[in-house]
């Protein structure tokens, strides 16, 4: 049952995908399309794929605290305080990079267990913590850089990082393959594992989760470092990919696209629903719509206008399948009411 | 007090309502005469809510009339039912508690002022207010916001609510289920006060005490069908469990206790943050349930809540066999075998929205794992074995919690504990919501669970079962434990006398 939205949304995703692709062969003509194909051509498609890897880690970074009931909103601030401070140590003071990239991933798993401690000891609401963040963040992001744009010199060293973010490997952009490599792990942790567990009973009810002996306020806390990782490995591939940073706009917004991608993929912002698949079409989606616009040569100041609306369509529709759903179950639950005669057409 | 030559103001006849795969109501009969208090009963899934909604206006039948004053009516929604003179008062309270009391008294009904501005008139709603209140015995402003009140004094806004639309038939479905005694009491005072105004009450309760108490007559339903009516001077407690359940509820004790005095739980000195100028000190021995009685209020749940760690104790000490140990959480009291069956276990008890395995095996998910991951097998597995212990009614462990009915679902919070090793299992409240032949389950599991050297700390506001279940009862009031009564002790007047301050001896059980 809960599977059934997920294929839904792939089926949506191939529909999407292969329906641009017959119009791109309107638009055209068979001729053109076949022998250079713009949609379905290496560049396009290595593009696309690059684009969901590059946002894929941090949605799913944004997925498990939305699953405890929370929200990062400080992600797309960190993108630039990090990448800020990677650029610096790495350029200016000339850190080797293995340094460099565990002092980044160290500060942002800092960064998410203190947002985890104003939560869960100050009794914040993640929402105004995380706020904050996004201001803050990047603010002092704009104050350590002098406003300035920094880059990454075209020192060797760090040439392993250059090729996470920009490189192939047998034609698979690398984002995607490190992105592909969260997803398996974190579908482990988050479906498989205790852990997982503890989080999703946190979001569905933290106080009944208190009742049997969790400890919240430690699962809550670890779920904001959790996200604070695999931002910070998103800030070093996001750094590295647009090779320049500027403080101001880097990264500006990105965790609306990661908010966007968990609802699209079926997490509910009240917490305990959700799934790193469902984050994977999510993320698919969203960059395939933003492919499509570009493509069409549509506005790109219409692009946030399109993906607005669909998120909405989707939603909408989600909650329309959601009242059908409960109003069946509620059918079945009178029926289960007398159980020993009806037990076995329960909640079939 | 019914008289057959009166014509019923309310009258159902052959009313029958199927819902897909199941019949709930089966040609029923029923009947409401002028000034008359009758009680409905029967198991949970037993059609009493059906019934009572096709009155309310929120189901419609598929079949059979219903006549009020002698004439067939049709009742299509809530304002038809509220026009004929009938009042339902729900048993989840649907009052809105961001309103004040008068708020919601006059809700959707408010008089207007100020022409065509349509400004609602505060000043009548006060004014008219005060009178429905003061005839239900609630003496306070009717401006107090409703999230002040107890659940008892919103109940006795529900009432006033319903008075003011001039019902005739006030039906209550259960209506004490959150009530402590001496709020029962008053309610059933102010049900014998309606009927005397010429008020009729149809009163549906699990609590058969208060049954016996005030109904004129007991109409029993089973399955969907009428399982029979006792007139007054029929009913008693064996004569309405016939009705309900057809056979007789057993609640025989067999204590097993050890022998051994020091083989014992001695609390200490304690001290809850709730209460941090009373400190508590009390034994429970091996074999015995231990009633822990007391009004709503009186600190019951809370002494339960910092014993098992939801919150830290300002003082004293828990000592098992003499062995000291110490609780700052849940877990630790998980740890050292102390579980808790919480008071709301939809709240508290069980994550509603997760299925009957994952509730079961919440508390120790890491015995099912290996590597921190889970092992489905496994877990499955010990559901299943709980499941089937406690014979669970479930389509499958795999079916959602909210989807069992009250009884199971209290097993459900039980076998979270079981497949642990308990050593003290605190009930809070453990049939509150749950129908009478599920009741008799859990006390037989409380006894088996006593007998096979479980220490039980029973919290309860239900008399019947606190004196009923119980080998010795612990009684508090205001945060105090006020005395501990002996099995040859035991008699409702000892109990209320310990739970209830001095000044107010004078309790009378409505009659």
């Amino acid at each position: 049952m809960r599977r059934s939205k997920e294929i839904g949304m792939v089926a949506i995703f191939l529909g999407l995908f292969f329906g641009y692709a017959l119009l791109e062969l309107i638009q055209r003509g068979p001729a053109d399309t076949f022998a250079n194909p713009v949609f379905l051509g290496q560049a396009n498609l290595l593009n696309l794929t690059r684009s969901i890897g590059l946002f894929g880690i941090f949605s799913v970074a944004m997925g498990v605290v939305i699953i405890t009931g929370g929200i990062d909103l400080s992600i797309g601030s960190q993108f630039s305080l990090l990448g800020v401070i990677l650029a610096y140590l790495l350029g200016n003071y000339n850190w080797p990079w293995p340094l460099a990239v565990l002092a980044v991933l160290l500060l942002c798993m800092l960064l998410g267990w203190f947002h985890g401690l104003l939560i869960t000891r100050a009794n914040l609401q993640p929402f105004v913590v995380t706020l904050c963040g996004l201001l803050g963040y990047r603010g002092l992001a704009r104050f350590i850089s002098h406003d300035q744009t920094v880059g990454f010199s075209g020192d060797t060293t760090f040439e392993l990082l250059r090729t996470l973010a920009t490189g192939s490997i047998f034609n698979v952009p690398a984002p995607f393959i490190v992105f592909v490599f969260v997803c398996i792990i974190m579908a482990l942790v988050l479906h498989g594992s205790v852990y997982g567990r503890y989080l999703f009973a946190i979001g569905r009810n933290e106080e009944a989760a208190v009742y049997s002996g969790i400890n919240t306020k430690l699962v809550i806390t670890s779920a904001y470092m959790l996200c604070g990782f695999l931002t910070g490995v998103s800030a070093i591939l996001l750094g590295f990919y647009t090779n320049s940073i500027s403080p101001a706009s880097h990264g500006s917004f990105f965790e609306l696209y990661a908010v966007a991608a968990c609802v699209l993929g079926g997490c509910s912002l009240r917490g305990g629903e959700g799934s790193v698949l469902g984050i994977f079409i999510g993320t698919a989606m969203i960059q395939l719509l933003r492919n499509i616009v570009n493509l069409q040569g549509i506005d790109s100041s219409l692009e946030f206008v399109v993906m607005g609306g669909v998120i909405l369509i989707a939603v909408v529709f989600d909650q329309v399948l959601a009242a059908r759903r409960r109003a069946r179950e509620s059918r079945l639950d009178i029926k289960a009411a007398p159980a020993e005669a009806t037990a076995k057409v329960g909640a079939g | 007090m019914s008289d057959t030559e009166k014509t019923p103001i309310v009258e159902v006849r052959g009313v029958s309502k199927r819902f897909p795969g199941v019949i709930a109501l089966n040609h029923v009969d029923f009947a409401v005469y002028p000034g008359e208090v009758v009680a409905l009963i029967g198991e949970n899934g037993a059609g009493k809510s059906t019934l009572m909604k096709i009155l309310g206006g929120l189901h419609r039948a598929d079949e059979g009339e219903i006549r009020i004053d002698g004439k067939t009516v049709e009742i299509r929604n809530v304002a038809d039912s509220l026009h004929l003179g009938i009042s339902l008062i729900h048993q989840e309270l649907n009052n809105l508690d961001n309103l004040d009391v008068g708020g919601n008294i006059f809700l959707g009904r408010e008089p207007l002022t100020g022409g065509f501005l349509r400004l609602v008139d505060r000043g009548k709603i006060a004014k008219d207010s005060r009178a429905y209140l003061k005839k239900v015995g609630l003496e306070l402003s009717p401006t107090t916001p409703l999230s002040a009140l107890s659940i008892a004094q919103q109940q006795l806004v529900e009432i006033a609510k319903a008075l003011s639309v001039n019902a005739r038939v006030i039906i209550m479905d259960e209506p004490t289920s959150c009530l402590t005694l001496t709020e029962t009491n008053r309610l059933l005072k102010l049900i014998q006060e309606l009927k005397a105004s010429g008020v009729s009450v149809v009163y549906i309760s699990h609590r058969l005490m208060e049954v016996q108490a005030c109904a004129d007559r007991v109409v029993g339903l089973r399955d969907g069908r009428n399982s029979g009516i006792l007139q007054r001077s029929e009913i008693s407690h064996d004569s309405m469990v016939r009705l309900m359940v057809g056979r007789n509820l057993d609640l025989k004790k067999s204590v097993t206790r050890s022998g051994d005095p020091d083989d014992r739980i001695e609390i200490r000195n304690f001290v809850s943050p709730f209460f941090p100028s009373h400190q508590i000190s009390f034994d429970m021995r091996r074999g015995e349930i231990l009633g822990l009685a007391g009004l709503v209020g009186a600190g019951r749940s809370e002494l339960a809540m910092t014993v098992f760690g939801i919150v830290k104790p300002l003082g004293g000490e828990i000592s098992v066999n003499s062995h000291r140990i110490h609780i700052r959480s849940p877990k630790d009291a998980i740890q050292n075998g102390i579980y808790l069956v919480p008071e709301d276990r939809r709240k508290t008890g069980l994550i509603t929205s997760m299925t009957v395995r994952e509730n079961v095996t919440l508390p120790d998910l890491w015995t099912y794992a290996t590597c921190g991951l889970i092992s489905y097998q496994k877990e499955l597995s010990s559901a299943e074995t709980q499941r089937k212990k406690l014979s669970i009614k479930t389509a499958s462990t795999n079916t959602l919690a909210k989807n069992l009915s009250g009884g199971n679902q209290q097993k459900v919070v039980l076998a979270k504990w079981l497949s642990l090793q308990p050593k003290l299992i605190i009930f809070d409240e453990p049939t509150r919501g749950v129908d009478v032949g599920s009741k008799a389950e859990i006390y037989k599991l409380m006894r088996g669970l006593a007998d096979a050297g479980v220490f039980i700390l029973m919290i309860s506001s239900d008399m019947e079962e606190v004196l009923g279940v119980s080998d010795r009862i612990a009684v508090m009031r205001e945060g105090m434990l006020t005395g501990i009564l002996e099995a040859a002790e035991f008699s409702e007047e000892k109990v209320m006398k310990l739970a209830v301050a001095p000044v107010k001896t004078a309790l009378e059980v409505a009659s």
